[in-house]
C-alpha cells in the first residue's frame, strides 16, 4: 500500500512509496515480456483518462497500461471535450463521477487541476502532468530507467538540463531524486532557470560544460517551444551550441553515464540526432518503463492485492 | 431622531480624546460629548459600555462592480457589507463597465449610494479614458461631480509619460492620484509571487520588482509634478522603504496596505491551490508581511484598505491560473486589525483610528469627522470582545470569496451611525430605502 490516496505530486511520496512502485513495475516487466501481456488485476475497474491538453505518448502509455491490467477505460479530452466548450472543471468531474468511475488520469494545462479534481470526486486521481507544476508518473519511469542501468539510485549524480522553468518534468523529478538520495544539478540558460532553486535545495548553473564530466545521468529536457513567452533565448542554433547535447559533450561524459529525455525531442536543438540514437541513450527504455510504472501505480492505488501479477 | 450613546470608550486622536464619554447625536450632527449626559425626550439610548466609539471608519479602496458586474456586487449589497464591517465611508474604484471616467458615472454612484443610505459612497474616477492608459479622462468633470480621487486601479499606467500627464493634470484639483503599481512587462502572466511559491506550485511568478520599480517611478514623478501620490495596496518591504524615503524627503507620498498582505503570506498557499488566496498584487513573503505590519505601527503606512474584490463562485471555484484576482474584505478588515494588532498590545486604538478613519478621510479630501460637538455624526461603535464566525451567511456582500471563511474573528462593529442615522444596530444592517 502506498502512503497516499492519489498520485498528485512526488513531493508527497515517501522513499518506501517510490520503491514499492519501482519493485511492482519490475514484476510487470515479466508480464510485458510474455506473448500474452495481460493480467486480470483490475478487471471490472473503470478508469477515465481525462486529457485536457494534447498528449500522445503519455496518453497511449496509460491506455496500454490499463488494457494490460484488464481495466475498463475511457479516454476523453482534446477538441471534443466539454471543457473546450466552456464547461467548468467541477461540472465535468461531477458529470463523469455520476457514472461511477474508480479512477481519473488527468493531463491539464493548468497547475493544480488534479488536486481540484479530488475535491469533486471520491475516485482516485493520477496526475498525468499539470501545467508547469508536476508530472509524477514521468518521474517514476525515469527512476525505473536509471535504476535499471545502475542497479541503485542513491548517490548518483544527475544533471537536469534545459528549459527548467517551464518544466513539470523537472518539478517532479527533482523531489523524487532527492527522496532516493541522488544528487541533482540544474543546468539551463539564465532565462530558463527556476525562480527559487533553494526550494529544491539543489545547485543551479548555466555552465553545462563544467558539469558534464561529473554526472552519471544527463537528463535533457524538451525545450517547450509552444510555451515560450517572448524571446527567452536568441535562436535554436545558439541554444544548441550552449546547452544542446552533441557528441563532443557526450565524449566527455563518465564511461558508464547515460542520457535520458522525456520526449518528444527537438532533434538538433536540445539533443543532436546522433546522440539521441547512441549507445548511452536510454530514451526508448524510458518509454518502455512508462507502461510498467503506470501499471504499477494504478495497481497499487486501486488496492490490487497480489491477484494477477503472478497469474 | 436622537441617540444617546452611554458610557463608550471614545478614541479620537484628532481631539486628543481617549476616555469614557456619553455622546448625544441629534439630526445629522453630534450635539454633545460629555462625561455624563441625560437623554433628551424621545432619544434612543444605546448602552455603549465596554465598547469603543470612534470616528466612522473609511475604506478608501473597494470594488462595488456597479454598473456592469451586478452579479458580483451592487452599490446596495456593497454598502450593506461596508456598514456590517463598521465602515461609514467607502471609496469605489472605477473599473466598472463602463469604466467610471466621466462625471455622469460619478453622479450615478453617488446617487445610488445616497438612495441606499447605508453609508457614504465616494467614487474614484479613472485617470485615463477607459483605464486604457492612453489618454486623459475627463478629470475636471469628475472632480466637479464629486470624485474623491483618481486612479486606474487594476492596472498600472504603463507609460511614464502618460502617468506624468495624469499627475500634472490631477494636481490642479486638490485630489490625490492613487497608483496601482505594476509594470506589466515584468509581471507578465504572473499569478503568484515569484520565488518560493511560484517554484513550489509551478506557475508563472509576479515579481516584487514589477511593483517596486513603478513605485520608484511614480515617486520621482511627484518631484516633477508636485501631485500628491498614494500607493495602492503596497505589498513588499522594499516598496514600503521607497515610500518611507519619499516621506523623509518631504514629498506628498502616502500608502495603504490590505489586511491580507499584513496577515497572510505566500506560505499560506498550499497545494490545494485555494483561489481565495489569489490576489493582485500577490501574497508576498513572510518577511514582507512582517515589514508591512511594522510599517503600520511606525507610521509609514497611512491607511488600511480592503481592496474588497467580489467575484462570483464560478470565477473562483476553478483552477488557480484562470481564477480571478482578489477577495472580499469589508467584513473582516476591522476584526483582523483588532484581534491581531490592537488586542495583542502592539497597536493603540488611537493608531487604529488614524489608519482606518482619519488618514483615509484626509486623503479623499472629505470633511473631517471628530467625536466632538458640531461634527457630522458618522460614527462606529466597536465591541472588542465580540466574536463572529465568518460564513457565507454572515457576509452581507453578494460574493463570498473571503480568505477567512470558517474562521472566528474577534472585535467587530456593533453599531454604525451615518449622518446621524443608525444603519447598523447591534450587528444587524438596517435598510434605509
Amino acid at each position: 500500500m502506498l502512503s497516499v490516496k492519489h498520485l498528485i505530486d512526488t513531493t508527497s511520496l515517501t522513499e518506501d512509496d517510490i520503491y514499492q512502485i519501482l519493485d511492482t513495475a519490475r514484476a510487470f516487466e515479466d508480464v510485458n515480456n510474455r506473448a500474452i501481456k495481460k493480467v486480470p488485476a483490475l478487471r471490472g475497474r473503470t478508469i477515465v483518462n481525462l486529457f485536457l491538453e494534447p498528449s500522445t505518448r503519455t496518453k497511449s502509455s496509460f491506455e496500454l497500461a490499463e488494457k494490460r491490467l484488464s481495466a475498463d477505460s475511457l479516454s476523453m479530452g482534446g477538441a471534443t471535450s466539454s471543457v473546450v466548450k466552456g464547461e467548468s472543471l467541477a461540472d465535468t468531474i461531477q458529470t463523469i463521477d455520476a457514472m461511477n468511475v474508480d479512477m481519473f488520469v488527468c493531463r491539464a494545462k493548468l497547475a493544480g487541476t488534479p488536486q481540484k479534481i479530488t475535491e469533486h470526486t471520491d475516485a482516485i486521481v493520477i496526475n498525468a502532468g499539470d501545467g508547469k507544476h508536476q508530472h509524477p508518473t514521468q518521474a517514476m519511469l525515469d527512476l525505473y530507467t536509471i535504476r535499471k542501468h545502475f542497479g541503485h539510485l542513491d548517490g548518483l549524480k544527475v544533471a537536469i538540463v534545459g528549459d527548467l522553468s517551464h518544466s513539470r518534468v523537472c518539478g517532479s523529478l527533482v523531489p523524487a531524486l532527492k527522496t532516493v538520495g541522488a544528487e541533482v544539478t540544474l543546468v539551463g540558460p539564465p532565462t530558463f532557470q527556476v525562480d527559487d532553486p533553494d526550494y529544491y535545495g539543489v545547485p543551479q548553473t548555466a555552465d553545462f560544460d563544467s558539469v558534464i564530466p561529473e554526472m552519471d545521468v544527463v537528463y535533457m529536457l524538451r525545450v517547450q517551444l509552444e510555451r515560450m513567452e517572448g524571446a527567452s533565448i536568441p535562436s535554436r542554433r545558439e541554444y544548441n551550441r550552449l546547452w544542446g547535447l552533441d557528441m563532443s559533450r557526450v565524449d566527455r561524459m563518465k564511461p558508464n553515464a547515460i542520457i535520458c529525455h522525456p520526449g518528444p525531442m527537438n532533434r538538433g536543438m536540445e539533443i543532436n540526432a546522433d546522440v539521441a540514437d547512441c549507445a548511452r541513450s536510454r530514451i526508448l527504455t524510458q518509454v518502455n518503463a512508462g507502461v510498467l510504472t503506470r501499471m504499477a501505480e494504478m495497481y497499487l492505488l486501486l488496492g490490487g492485492e497480489n491477484n494477477g501479477i503472478s497469474a | 431622531m436622537a441617540f444617546l450613546l452611554k458610557g463608550a470608550h471614545v478614541v479620537d486622536p484628532q481631539v486628543g480624546l481617549d476616555g469614557f464619554r456619553d455622546v448625544l447625536i441629534e439630526g445629522d450632527r453630534i450635539a454633545a460629548v460629555s462625561e455624563a449626559l441625560e437623554a433628551p425626550e424621545g432619544a434612543t439610548v444605546v448602552d455603549a459600555h465596554d465598547k469603543y466609539l470612534v470616528p466612522g471608519l473609511v475604506d478608501m479602496h473597494v470594488h462595488f462592480r456597479d454598473p456592469g458586474f451586478e452579479y458580483k456586487e451592487t452599490i446596495e449589497t456593497g454598502s450593506a457589507a461596508a456598514v456590517h464591517g463598521g465602515f461609514t465611508d467607502v471609496a469605489t474604484m472605477p473599473n466598472t463597465d463602463p469604466v467610471t471616467d466621466t462625471g455622469a458615472e460619478i453622479r450615478y454612484q453617488i446617487e445610488r449610494g445616497n438612495a441606499c443610505g447605508l453609508c457614504h459612497v465616494r467614487p474614484i474616477g479613472a485617470m485615463t479614458r477607459g483605464e486604457k492608459g492612453e489618454s486623459l479622462a475627463e478629470i475636471g468633470d469628475m472632480a466637479y461631480a464629486g470624485a474623491a480621487a483618481f486612479s486606474d486601479d487594476g492596472h498600472g499606467v504603463q507609460s511614464a509619460g502618460m502617468m506624468r500627464t495624469c499627475m500634472e493634470y490631477i494636481a490642479q484639483f486638490d485630489r490625490v492620484a492613487l497608483a496601482h503599481c505594476e509594470i506589466e512587462s515584468l509581471s507578465g502572466h504572473g499569478v503568484i509571487n515569484e520565488g518560493r511559491a511560484s517554484t513550489r506550485l509551478g506557475m508563472f511568478g509576479w515579481p516584487a520588482l514589477a511593483e517596486e520599480l513603478e513605485i520608484y517611478r511614480d515617486i520621482e514623478l511627484v518631484r516633477l509634478t508636485k501631485c500628491p501620490l498614494h500607493i495602492c495596496h503596497i505589498s513588499t518591504r522594499k516598496g514600503l522603504d521607497l515610500v518611507r524615503a519619499a516621506k523623509a524627503d518631504g514629498l506628498p507620498v502616502t500608502c495603504e496596505v490590505t489586511p491580507h498582505h499584513l496577515f497572510l503570506c505566500e506560505d499560506d498557499i498550499t497545494d490545494t491551490y485555494d483561489t481565495n488566496l489569489k490576489m493582485n498584487p500577490p501574497l508576498r513573503t513572510a518577511d514582507d508581511a512582517a515589514a508591512l505590519r511594522e510599517g503600520v505601527l511606525d507610521g509609514s503606512v497611512d491607511c488600511i484598505v480592503t481592496d474588497h474584490a467580489p467575484h462570483a463562485p464560478h470565477e473562483k471555484d476553478c483552477e488557480w491560473e484562470i481564477s480571478f484576482f482578489g477577495i472580499v474584505g469589508l467584513e473582516t478588515s476591522l476584526p483582523l486589525m483588532v484581534q491581531n494588532l490592537v488586542a495583542t498590545g502592539k497597536m493603540s486604538w488611537a493608531r487604529l483610528v488614524e489608519v482606518m478613519a482619519v488618514n483615509p478621510r484626509r486623503l479623499l479630501r472629505l470633511e473631517p469627522v471628530t467625536v466632538a460637538e458640531g461634527s457630522v455624526a458618522d460614527l462606529t461603535l466597536i465591541d472588542p470582545a465580540k466574536s463572529v464566525e465568518i460564513t457565507p451567511d454572515y457576509l452581507q456582500s453578494r460574493s463570498k470569496n473571503s480568505a477567512w471563511l470558517g474562521k472566528t474573528l474577534t472585535g467587530v462593529a456593533t453599531d454604525v451611525f451615518v449622518g446621524g442615522k443608525r444603519t447598523l444596530a447591534d450587528g444587524v444592517v438596517c435598510p434605509q430605502s
